[in-house]
């Protein structure tokens, strides 16, 4: 168990130290900070004296080194557009971000595994088939129009939700949440659907395919062969062998969702990190987007160290493998 | 008294018919019947497809759909088997039918322990509490002979070996008190001790608790060993049923005399195995006599000088330690070995599984490198210290052929180019057209028709892989072919064919074998040297008529008196 920890933690930090080249290379390539923060009529010393103090003047490599100490203690530099501190844009944006892919992933996992093993128990019934079907409809259409679809009858032909922004939050210290009111929560249903559409049927489809193989497996029939409650064999025992590698898709899935949740952002004007990503790209707001790219770099690698985590503790032959 | 009460199973009158695709119907079992009393052993026996696991499913109401039960009946204990739901009124699954399946490896699940997997059904059928269900799991393990059975309680599959598995799933079946026990295979997984000890245990049950038995099974050894009586299957028909002493010693039915007569002995060597059929032997015959021009030609015949040695050869396996740097385990696959093979003979590599034979098949055939020692081909070292350099050209002079012949045949290509790829690439042939003729040439030589070229490996039997197989091993042209457990995923009479098309080849072509098995009935039959292995190490090395006359290790001692064989039958021996 600690070895898994320990060479997972490994690869994750040799992982960072190459996004966090990426990012650095970044401001190196578009566009010379130099020339945006100095005055056009600046003279040559001026701007040499400029490039000395910010440091620009050294080794490349001694600048990566400063790139990357600054960034371990907090500062990812000042965005251009905002002119405030990135760390505190992403701060505030982040929760709102977070919530809704809760939400969305909760949706999912909640309504793809029993559907998903509702198709795999009766694969010709007429339940599953109708699921299959919309399955089809479900990972085929385009985020953009399940969202407007949405907005249109529930927002604007019915009424009854919101079709934009995050509505009221409460702060909780640097956090702020929508779930803590109505009018929170009603907005965080349409976007947490319209996102959740996609992961439910992958999810699904997943289990289904999985179950399907499970249950065809030696020790399933040795547990009917044993007169077991079939509720019993597919929810307790087929279900746990059929979501290893659910585990590892919704880990992935999860960091897209944060990544780039950027579509349903926009069509539902929600202000989390995707809307704050679209707006630094559109102004070529170089710090945003590279505090960007670390910070998705950094979500991926901790989720795939925790679904690796994860792995070994449903998996008793992986913790044995590396004991 | 026991005359009095119903039989465990009857089955009378037995069809099973799965409707297929296109609206025709296969009968997968016709007009089977069989009886079990009160601790009997009824052998259920057959080549695969005979339909003898299908009585089993159908026993069980495990019949895979669309299979249904389409005439006759079944009685658990004295009561009717509802052919729609698949179970008898009052007969639970699991607390009346006990099953036991073949392959321990995976017919327990890896996520879940040992106590999970056994209290589970007494908890489902007894109602017992945790408590009371954790003791008797303690208690069944006990009685299933499991050493440390406390600690073996909180292990997970993998934590044990395959003999302990089978163990836990013979406990598992116990674990309500069956009056029935289905055992699918029981024992095919394991090894001859493991084996051995699984049998007198499942006969113990027998005796002892007066458990019913339905053995299904394919090896004739174990039926003589422990069945009290034997139904002889054949392609869905019963084709004789009796005491086992009679049937096997007596038996009427033409195809049961070829089934008996297939069975490698160990107690005699014969030249040839007897084979219920065997076509195409002209052509075969035609096509190994021009193998064997071409192989004078190369000088590839055999001077029955040492073509392959084996020199003090050591394999360790590391298994890495928690920390980097930190030394792993090591395991020591194979510990000083030396032996010489010499060319035209066939030399026989004999062990239990983990002894580590298949391991220096691995190393002689440049798949795995030594950690220590050599192994040389005609004076050049090919593995070890001091290789030569250019070992392509030596490669080509041993093949191999491996044990499944379901997956060591990629199932995408054609097999022509299969068979052409080892002609292509060791540059046999000048033009494709005549590589083609040479694959056609293998084809035939090991007894298919030519045709075979153009089809994919799906459309061919097991035994007609195996066969395909050899001819991809013999397409490189040859002078040593490792056989790894050539035929212990086959059919006896399958077996015999393909053993038989080794023998030949060998005659024909002067091919030296090294066969590696655990079957030392089969290593009787094929080899004329023979080196027993035991953890890695080398017992004992002498002529195949020395070994099994008058064996000298203590271990080989056991190993051959552990082979169930149709002359040690149950029944004649107690009466003598």
């Amino acid at each position: 168990m600690l070895k898994v920890f320990l060479s997972r933690l490994g690869q994750a930090i040799l992982v960072m130290l190459v996004v966090s080249a990426v990012s650095f290379v970044m401001f190196r390539f578009v566009g010379d900070p130099v020339a945006s923060m100095s005055r056009e009529s600046a003279t040559i010393e001026e701007k040499t004296e400029l490039r000395r103090s910010l440091g620009l003047d050294q080794p490349v490599v001694v600048q990566y080194g400063h790139f990357l100490a600054r960034t371990l203690s907090g500062d990812l530099g000042i965005s251009y557009r905002n002119q405030r501190p990135v760390t505190q844009l992403i701060a505030e944006r982040l929760p709102a971000t977070l919530e809704l892919v809760i939400v969305a992933t909760l949706l999912s996992l909640a309504l793809g595994i029993p559907l998903g093993v509702l198709c795999a128990l009766k694969p010709n019934g007429v339940a599953a088939r109708g699921v299959q079907a919309l399955s089809l409809i479900g990972i085929s259409t385009p985020t953009f129009v399940t969202g407007i679809v949405l907005i249109l009858v529930f927002a604007v032909s019915l009424g009854w939700l919101p079709s934009f922004g995050r509505g009221q939050v409460i702060d909780l210290g640097w956090w702020s949440t929508g779930f803590l009111t109505a009018s929170g929560m009603t907005s965080l249903l349409l976007p947490g659907i319209t996102l959740a559409l996609y992961q439910l049927t992958l999810i699904m489809r997943l289990v289904r395919a999985e179950m399907i193989d499970v249950l065809s497996s030696d020790y399933i029939r040795f547990a009917k062969a044993r007169g077991l409650p079939a509720r019993y064999i597919h929810f307790r025992l087929a279900l746990r062998n059929a979501l290893m590698p659910v585990i590892t898709v919704t880990g992935l899935q999860i960091g897209s969702l944060i990544a780039f949740a950027i579509v349903t952002e926009t069509v539902f004007q929600w202000p989390g990190m995707g809307l704050l990503f679209i707006q630094a790209v559109s102004f070529a707001d170089i710090p945003v987007m590279a505090a960007y790219l670390l910070f998705v770099g950094l979500m991926f690698v901790i989720i795939n160290t925790v679904v690796d985590i994860l792995y070994a503790v449903v998996d008793p032959r992986l913790r044995a493998r590396s004991a | 008294m026991s005359t009095l009460q119903p039989p465990v199973l009857a089955i009378d009158d037995l069809r099973v018919e799965y409707p297929l695709a296109d609206g025709s119907v296969f009968t997968a079992v016709e007009r089977a019947s069989l009886v079990i009393h009160t601790g009997e052993i009824h052998a259920l026996v057959g080549e695969s497809g005979a339909g003898k696991t299908t009585i089993g499913n159908a026993v069980m109401g495990l019949l895979e759909k669309p299979g249904r039960i389409a005439s006759g009946t079944i009685h658990i204990g004295g009561k009717p088997l509802d052919p729609n739901k698949g179970s008898a009124e009052g007969v639970v699954l699991g607390r009346d039918v006990g099953a036991v399946f073949q392959d321990p490896m995976t017919s327990l699940n890896p996520l879940f322990t040992v106590e999970s997997q056994l209290t589970e059904t007494m908890r489902a059928h007894l109602k017992l509490d945790r408590a009371a269900a954790r003791a008797r799991a303690l208690q069944l393990l006990k009685d299933v002979g499991i050493p440390e059975p406390q600690r073996r309680l909180k292990a997970y599959p993998h934590q044990l070996s395959g003999g302990q598995r089978q163990r836990v799933v013979i406990a598992s079946a116990l674990s309500c008190d069956p009056k029935l026990v289905v055992a699918d295979e029981p024992t095919t997984a394991l090894d001859v001790s493991v084996q051995a000890q699984i049998l007198r245990l499942l006969r113990d049950l027998a005796d002892q608790r007066g458990i019913g038995i339905l053995l299904v099974t394919h090896n004739m050894g174990v039926v003589a060993q422990i069945a009290d009586r034997v139904t002889i299957m054949h392609r869905g028909m019963v084709v004789e049923t009796g005491p086992t002493a009679e049937v096997l010693r007596h038996p009427r039915a033409p195809y049961a005399k070829a089934l008996i007569g297939a069975v490698p002995r160990i107690d005699a060597r014969l030249e040839r195995f007897p084979v219920i059929g065997e076509e195409g032997k002209g052509r075969a015959a035609e096509a190994r006599a021009v193998l064997r021009s071409k192989a004078e030609r190369t000088g590839a015949i055999a001077d029955g000088g040492p073509i392959l040695s084996v020199e003090n050869l050591q394999v360790e396996y590391t298994t890495r330690g928690v920390l980097p740097g930190s030394k792993g385990h090591r395991f020591r696959a194979v510990d000083g070995v030396s032996f010489s093979v010499n060319s035209g003979e066939v030399f026989g590599l004999v062990g239990e599984s983990g002894c580590g034979k298949t391991t220096i098949a691995n190393v002689v055939s440049g798949l795995l490198k030594p950690t220590a020692g050599r192994v040389t081909y005609r004076g050049h070292t090919i593995a070890g210290e001091g290789m030569v350099r250019c070992v392509g050209p030596l490669r080509q002079a041993i093949q191999m052929i491996f044990q499944d012949p379901y997956s060591s045949l990629n199932s995408r290509m054609r097999i022509g180019t299969i068979l052409a790829e080892p002609i292509l690439f060791y540059r046999l042939a000048s033009s494709k057209a005549e590589a083609a003729a040479d694959v056609a040439r293998m084809i035939e030589a090991v007894g298919l028709e030519a045709d075979a070229a153009q089809r994919f490996p799906h459309a061919f039997s097991g035994g007609q892989r195996q066969r395909l197989s050899i001819a991809r091993a013999l397409g490189a042209r040859p002078k040593l072919i490792v056989c790894d457990e050539p035929t212990s995923s086959l059919d006896v009479s399958v077996q015999a064919q393909i053993l038989n098309l080794l023998k030949d080849l060998r005659d024909a072509t002067g091919l030296t074998l090294l066969l590696i098995s655990h079957d030392l009935a089969v290593v009787r039959q094929m080899c004329d040297r023979v080196a027993v292995m035991r953890n890695g190490k080398l017992v004992e090395e002498a002529s195949a008529e020395t070994l099994f006359s008058t064996p000298q290790h203590p271990y080989t001692r056991e190993l051959l008196s552990l082979v169930p064989t149709l002359d040690r039958i149950r029944g004649e021996a107690q009466a003598a």
